[in-house]
């Protein structure tokens, strides 16, 4: 065990995988001199050199489109995106080709391809540069979605999606990469996608959460603790598609209560998607509403103090425990 | 009345000429023209028969109700793909757009697995889950199929990426309709292929009209071309008259030596027409283009007939042999839908097989966890 920062998690399980198997390659903006925008990628060009590390122009339709074909053919691309939402501009290729490939052939094309890089807000870069695509993303069968939250996940998550024969989209956050944490060295540390982790365990409330909502559900599990006595479980999703069914309903029958707390928009984000499963599954289990929170419903806001207000904190996590449990603050 | 040419297809002065003898022939002494032997020649004409004998019989089962959706007819334009296939090596790979039952047939599927395919059948070569636009056989360096205009175009440059990352000397050629030049993935290819030298061609299949709209209409400076678009990226181009076989796999060979020798992309743009409309669902043809049009093409330029002309005049083939292989192959594409009418459709349960390759390979990928989401399902 080792204590990095989950930028270094990151960076180990791509060196790593860059070393177990030739067909991994990663491809980008700024991937390989320029040592990543975000420094996920730094020294690696350096280490491996120009045919495992690929400066690409900004064409992303172009070269996940690129990626797309050449996995047909056995390679294992890490495609990055200096953010996520430049996704949108490769739309058809990121969703419409890598989603229905293996189905539109019958089974006799694959496309293990990993697109990943940072989704997420409260960096002041306004609304183009702020979106968490998750929900979308999982709404398209034959694509797989996860969205680490601490160092040892962002490893262990890494290493099982270049290993996997399917296309996965691994949404990080520019907020989380100076994170420390306690990562296992082991160069088969894998954590299975669709494993979800109870980060704290409580028998109150259960919150469920994923990405960068799990830190600020974790602080005010440890407010409402100190001040409500209150025991929060906290269950971090860490893959929304596959997604782990049996740890949700295995907190919710054990504590009857459920927030639901994700940085995306309410309108079809993951927690609607919860929210019904939960409610037909535990119903008789529920002795409350189940309760959601998401970014207020708008574009991101630039002005930093209203973008901090926009975003889910760990004071409108306790304020939402404390109206389900009906404490007065 | 003066007949006059049809004005919807003045954009190339080059194809609306009608064919000499010295046309046919002009690319005859290429040398890999002139290395091919009998056999290989019947067989490109009995590829260009079959394509036609297989669509014509669809259209029929189409016509009948026998299956949904779109069906986009290359009848008219078999020449392209027949060429083209015909001078790849072991290592090279093709993909292409949603006009694909004659890249199909080109590389050896087999009619019965394409007829089903379009019936939605089990025994389709994609499971009847693909349909029309989408067939695929990776077996036969075949990458499909794909419906969305300009949407594979990435995905040749990918497959010639990976040839040249495994060392392998090969070349990908990627199809596309003239009305695919226009979409901005098309360009970032482009873009991309001449910067990192990846051994793609990109072949334009150049029939006039991107659905209902000539290229007139749709694409500037057509008097230039399309394929001159690739000087902006310093690609070589060139022009290539589709009917005429010889023509087609000389010009495509050279890209393919370039690929092999120097690493270097190559655009081609195959002058070709369709005598269908865009689908056959596209029942406005007629309107934006006119029945002399049509008829000029069918009577001057059809691939079939230039090819059959050519192996007569050199002595390969008689009317009866081709009498014989245009009875063969219209057997064979009555054979395969009788074979499609009696397979069965795919079970129920298939829909949700072939989504996810760790789902139908278990014990493969270290997942867990739900992964599809209905409460309950119909079947």
């Amino acid at each position: 065990m080792a204590i990095i920062t989950y930028r270094q998690a990151l960076k180990d399980a791509l060196a790593e995988e860059i070393e177990r198997d030739e067909n991994v390659f990663i491809m980008g903006e700024e991937v390989a001199q320029y040592n990543g925008a975000y420094k996920v990628t730094e020294g690696l060009w350096k280490r491996f050199g120009d045919k495992r590390l690929v400066d690409a122009p900004i064409s992303e339709a172009g070269f996940i489109g690129l990626g797309i074909g050449a996995s047909f053919l056995g390679l294992r691309p890490v495609i990055e995106m200096m953010f996520f939402s430049f996704v949108f501009v490769a739309w058809d290729q990121a969703v419409n080709n890598a989603s229905t490939i293996r189905y539109m052939s019958g089974g006799k094309v694959n496309c293990p391809i990993v697109i990943r890089g940072p989704a997420n807000g409260g960096t002041n870069v306004g609304a183009t540069h702020s979106h968490t695509p998750e929900n979308m993303v999982a709404n398209f069968p034959g694509l797989k979605v996860v969205c680490p939250a601490t160092p040892a996940d962002a490893k262990g998550l890494m290493k099982s999606a270049i290993r996997d024969n399917d296309p996965v989209f691994f949404m990080e956050s520019t907020l989380l990469y100076g994170n420390e944490g306690e990562v296992p060295d082991d160069e088969d540390f894998l954590i299975p996608l669709g494993k979800a982790d109870v980060k704290r365990e409580g028998s109150d409330i259960t919150i469920i959460t994923h990405g960068g909502c799990v830190l600020a559900s974790l602080k005010a599990a440890d407010a409402l603790k100190k001040a409500h006595n209150i025991d929060c479980e906290v269950v971090d999703l860490r893959s929304i598609r596959p997604l782990d069914k049996a740890a949700i309903l295995k907190s919710v029958k054990k504590t009857n209560r459920v927030l639901l707390v994700e940085e995306n928009k309410p309108f079809c984000g993951v927690g609607a998607q919860l929210s019904h499963m939960i409610q037909r599954e535990a119903f008789d289990y529920l002795d409350a509403p189940i309760h959601r929170i998401s970014a207020v419903d708008a574009p991101a806001i630039y002005s930093p103090p209203l973008e901090k207000i926009q975003i889910p904190d760990a004071a409108l996590v306790a304020r939402e425990v404390r109206n389900i449990l009906q404490i007065k603050a | 009345m003066k007949k006059e040419e049809p004005e919807t297809h003045d954009f190339n002065v080059g194809r609306s000429r009608t064919l000499a003898k010295e046309d046919l022939f002009a690319y005859a002494e290429d040398p890999v023209n002139k290395s091919m032997t009998k056999e290989e020649k019947i067989k490109c004409f009995t590829d260009l028969v079959r394509i036609r004998k297989f669509e014509q019989a669809a259209l029929q089962s189409y016509q009948k109700g026998k299956m949904g959706g779109f069906l986009h007819l290359y009848i008219g334009q078999e020449a392209t793909v027949v060429g083209t296939v015909s001078v790849m090596g072991k290592d090279d790979h093709i993909i292409t757009a949603y006009r694909d039952h004659g890249h199909a047939l080109a590389v050896g599927m087999n009619m019965n697995e394409c007829m089903a395919e379009l019936y939605g059948k089990f025994t389709g070569c994609s499971k009847g889950k693909g349909g029309s636009m989408h067939y695929f056989a990776p077996d036969k360096n075949y990458w499909g199929g794909h419906g969305i205009v300009a949407g594979q175009t990435p995905l040749g440059l990918g497959l010639a990426y990976a040839l040249k990352y495994k060392g392998l000397k090969g070349c990908a050629i990627c199809y596309l309709g003239d009305g695919a030049i226009n979409q901005g993935v098309f360009h970032e290819s482009l873009n991309l292929a001449s910067l990192w030298d990846i051994p793609v061609i990109y072949i334009i299949e150049n029939n006039g009209y991107s659905m209902g709209t000539s290229q007139n209409r749709s694409s500037a400076f057509p008097e230039e071309g399309l394929a001159a678009r690739a000087n902006s990226y310093k690609i070589e181009f060139d022009t290539v008259h589709g009917e005429n076989l010889y023509e087609v796999r000389a010009k495509t060979n050279v890209a393919i030596q370039r690929a092999y020798e120097e690493s270097r992309p190559t655009v081609l743009e195959i002058f070709t027409y369709r005598y269908y409309g865009h689908s056959i669902a596209d029942a406005n043809h007629q309107r934006y283009r006119t029945k002399e049009e049509i008829r000029h093409y069918q009577e001057n330029k059809d691939p079939i007939n230039v090819w059959e002309q050519i192996l007569i005049e050199e002595g390969h083939l008689d009317e009866a042999q081709v009498k014989e292989i245009d009875k063969a192959a219209k057997e064979e594409a009555k054979a395969s839908v009788k074979f499609a009418d009696e397979s069965p459709f795919p079970p129920p349960q298939e829909i949700l097989s072939d989504v996810y390759h760790s789902v139908d390979n278990p014990g493969t990928h270290t997942n867990e966890g739900e992964i599809f989401f209905n409460d309950q399902l119909p079947f």
